[in-house]
């Protein structure tokens, strides 16, 4: 069994505590980076890793460095523990567990982009989770490892917890930004992007909690180390949450490429009463639904292999379905969280998803007529690249497929 | 009962945590701040945070409006908050939740009669593979209650209850 990189907790006891997280080559990193290091050749040594953003849009994180505007300052990270995708609970464990790889992490971007402020913008339900860190980043000021004049140099840093209070859509990046302007979780309109125009308009780098956990160890061990891990379409390691109708649901983090049947039966113990997969939603709500047979079992989990069967990796949520569940309920389930959670700023996905809603209640009681089937499918037709920002696009996805995927699903019932 | 006086020293680490031309920033922790009070926020508590950050009353109700865990109604002391979505649901949170209305006697977004407990349906927590699963956002905060069965919380709801009768 490899040693785990984000879950060092599972391998290393009390590795929450800042004694045995240094004892085991804790901020290491962040000391050479700092005192040995310029901020380019850590954004070149992240770009080489082959490291790609953990929150679901799979974006090379050196590349989104390296977009910085180093014309205008202060720079500043914000870490995106916004986890609020249905089947995401990934970040919670490694803040909870191996809390000062973290911030280690949060660290190492920040110098790298040259910011002197970050915020961990944290949803309002980890409300002790950022009490928690709170305490954990009190205890690395107290050990020199954040504050002023770092390690003998120039360079100093604050990191602050920064809680949302219920809304999905500031995991989007600039809806994150707004929140912490003390704004409505509304997502801006891009171009600009964050690198250019940010937090309080300045140049900011947004990167997932899991995402910034692998910078400690790739600084240490390197870019090569890091790529020789996983798929040369994607490198590394990745938390997969399995979720769904799986006997041990829970976080296994594993390299890229491991199949799903090898996620589903040797990690999470196959399905529940031995039940045949019927259906799996490798991105947790906002998925394309993949129709399950036995090759789809044995495709790996990378980005490119995923997209092959017509869905995406995303965050790798992976929910599972069995011949218990049928495809209307699911989807009833998620049009229902995405009209919830819509932020109301633009009208296909205000709209829209109000309207999926409505139709989607129809076509689950008895006797329903099929053109409300066919409207439905319309309608989050005429969604798709129209919406402001991916909730919208995401609301449609399930939807979409549910119905091409699953046609018998949606026929119907004879009382 | 004024926040500024009350609060002084918080509100003051709050807001030092922004650069001091971006105050507007505290609002979502001042607002969690003010609802410690009484579970929800009031008209005048929305005036004087907006006071104290230089922005409209309006602005402040925007952020109660906008964001789920700000309440401008009173409700239970504890509003027990029953994830119901997708995940959760596939290990049987609609059911569970059936029956904690049925042991309580309410229906989701009722209080119980002595109003210490409201339940609710809320959208995915994070917890997918531990339900069924709640939380309580409470006085003290927001808590998470995991691999709950009906008799567990129950169990709990009694404890609340004993503590919500000595607050009263």
């Amino acid at each position: 069994m490899m040693a785990n990189v984000i879950f060092r907790h599972r391998d290393v006891a009390d590795i929450n505590k800042l004694n045995i997280y240094k004892k085991n080559g804790g901020f290491d990193a962040f000391k050479k980076a700092v005192t040995k290091m310029k901020p380019a050749e850590i954004t070149d040594i992240v770009k080489n890793s082959g490291l790609r953003g953990r929150g679901g849009a799979g974006f090379p994180t050196g590349v989104k460095w390296s977009f910085i505007d180093n014309k205008n300052w202060p720079h500043y990270v914000v870490a995106n523990a916004d986890e609020s995708e249905p089947g995401t609970f990934k970040d919670r464990e490694i803040m909870e567990s191996n809390p000062f790889q973290f911030l280690e992490g949060v660290a190492i971007a920040s110098f790298a982009v040259g910011a002197n402020a970050a915020y961990v913008y944290l949803r309002g339900e980890f409300w002790q989770v950022a009490k928690f860190l709170d305490e954990k980043i009190a205890e690395m000021e107290e050990a020199g490892y954040l504050g002023e004049n770092l390690f003998g140099t120039e360079y100093s840093l604050k990191i602050y917890t920064h809680l949302g209070a219920g809304a999905y859509i500031c995991g989007e990046e600039t809806a994150m930004l707004e929140s912490i302007e003390g704004k409505r979780g509304q997502p801006r309109i891009r171009p600009p992007f964050p690198a250019v125009y940010g937090l309080y308009g300045k140049p900011t780098v947004v990167n997932n909690v899991e995402t910034l956990t692998n910078l400690p160890l790739i600084i240490q061990n390197g870019a090569d180390w890091y790529k020789s891990l996983g798929t040369p379409d994607s490198a590394g390691v990745k938390v997969f949450s399995l979720s769904g109708r799986v006997r041990k649901p829970g976080n296994y983090e594993l390299p890229f490429g491991t199949t799903f049947r090898q996620l589903i039966y040797e990690h999470g113990g196959g399905v529940l009463d031995g039940h045949p997969v019927k259906a799996i939603m490798p991105a947790g709500a906002s998925s394309s639904f993949i129709l399950v047979d036995d090759k789809v079992l044995d495709t790996p989990m990378d980005y490119a292999s995923v997209r092959t069967l017509g869905a995406d990796l995303g965050s790798a949520s992976v929910i599972v379905i069995d011949d218990t569940v049928s495809i209307d309920w699911v989807i009833n389930k998620t049009i229902h969280f995405f009209k919830h959670e819509s932020c109301g700023k633009c009208t296909p996905c205000r709209e829209g998803t109000y309207w999926m809603m409505h139709l989607i209640d129809r076509i689950r009681e008895d006797g329903h007529s099929m053109a409300d089937v066919d409207l439905l499918l319309n309608v989050a037709r005429q969604m798709q690249n129209k919406c402001l920002c991916p909730l919208g696009e995401f609301s449609t996805m399930a939807v979409v497929t549910g119905i091409e995927r699953f046609p018998q699903d949606f026929k119907v019932h004879n009382p | 009962m004024s926040l500024a006086k009350k609060y002084s020293k918080e509100i003051k680490q709050i807001i030092a945590k922004y650069p001091p031309e971006h105050k507007r920033s505290a609002v979502m922790p001042l607002l969690y701040m003010a609802q410690r009070e009484e579970g929800y926020v009031n008209k005048e508590v929305m005036q004087e945070i907006g006071k104290l950050l230089d922005i409209t009353e309006t602005e402040v109700a925007s952020i109660v409006g906008f964001y789920t865990l700000y309440h401008d109604e009173k409700a239970g002391k504890y509003r027990m908050q029953v994830c119901t979505d997708l995940p959760c649901a596939l290990r049987g949170a609609d059911q569970f939740m059936d029956s904690l209305c049925a042991n309580l006697g309410i229906k989701v977004g009722e209080t119980t009669a002595d109003g210490v407990v409201t339940l609710e349906a809320v959208t995915c927590l994070a917890a997918c593979d531990k339900a069924p699963m709640f939380q309580i956002q409470g006085p003290n905060g927001l808590e998470y209650h995991e691999d709950m069965t009906v008799d567990k919380t129950m169990e709990l709801v009694e404890a609340l209850k004993k503590s919500g009768a000595e607050v009263k």
